[in-house]
């Protein structure tokens, strides 16, 4: 079995990790004029539950 | 020949994917509405539609097909008795998939599939004129009353708003009444849902 043959560094792991990056959700605000709230597109509100002026899921 | 479905199959195995697509159909016909993962839904669409398709046509060998499918006879016989009537003038497209926030623990991307509860614009637009349109006419027009039909469409086509004269006042109640027990009967399902 292939096994590492040197430590690896404090700097190169954190260097690797550095390069862990989270990117931003895209939102958009919700087109119920009641509404506004922010949500990601394409997706029923999880404010209000409307989707294209329809209500499909119960808002939390 | 029918497009294979692209992907590995729902379940892992064929028959695991057989039995859980035939469940969520029965889930949906049961409830009018279920909230599923993404991908189930998109693969429940046209498998639920097709049913839908045959428990239109609705005769005995239909009733059987489906019920290879769906072993409950309750929910088979809501399907010929009421689903399939309501959705007697819409062509395809019975189900509609709105997609909604991830499921929290494993993050997988959830829609909800329902039954669409509502008619078709150009059904309601009938109803509300008390009329019916063109095309539709054509086809709606019984042979046994050419010789009628011909005069009481040509009092119809000019007195739609005016004042008709009897037989077509007559011809034109009927259609409305149709409509109208039609639509309680959705603006129910949409309460319940």
């Amino acid at each position: 079995m292939a096994v590492p043959k040197r430590k690896m560094s404090r700097s190169n792991t954190r260097s690797r990790r550095a390069q862990w990056k989270t990117s931003a959700v895209h939102l958009v605000a919700c087109s119920n004029k009641a509404c506004r709230a922010p949500k990601p597109q394409h997706i029923a509100c999880p404010t209000c539950g409307q989707y294209d002026g329809r209500q499909v899921v119960q808002p939390a | 020949m029918p497009t294979p479905t692209k992907g590995p199959r729902l379940g892992g195995s064929p028959a695991h994917e057989r039995l859980m697509l035939a469940n969520l159909a029965t889930a949906l016909f049961t409830h009018g509405r279920i909230t599923t993962t993404e991908a189930k839904a998109k693969r429940l669409r046209p498998y639920a539609e097709k049913l839908i398709s045959k428990a239109k046509v609705g005769d005995l060998h239909n009733r059987r097909e489906i019920l290879k499918v769906i072993r409950d006879k309750d929910v088979v016989h809501k399907l010929f008795a009421e689903i399939g009537p309501f959705f007697v003038d819409r062509n395809g497209g019975y189900t509609r998939i709105t997609k909604t926030l991830a499921r929290k623990g494993d993050n997988a991307p959830m829609a909800v599939i329902e039954l669409v509860q509502q008619k078709l614009v150009t059904t309601e637009a009938e109803a509300a004129r008390k009329t019916k349109f063109a095309k539709d006419e054509k086809a709606a027009a019984p042979a046994a009353v050419e010789s009628d039909a011909e005069s009481d469409s040509s009092a119809k086509v000019v007195d739609q708003d005016a004042e008709a004269p009897e037989s077509a006042t007559k011809d034109a109640a009927k259609d409305p009444a149709e409509g109208a027990d039609e639509a309680p009967k959705a603006e129910d399902k949409k309460d319940e849902s």
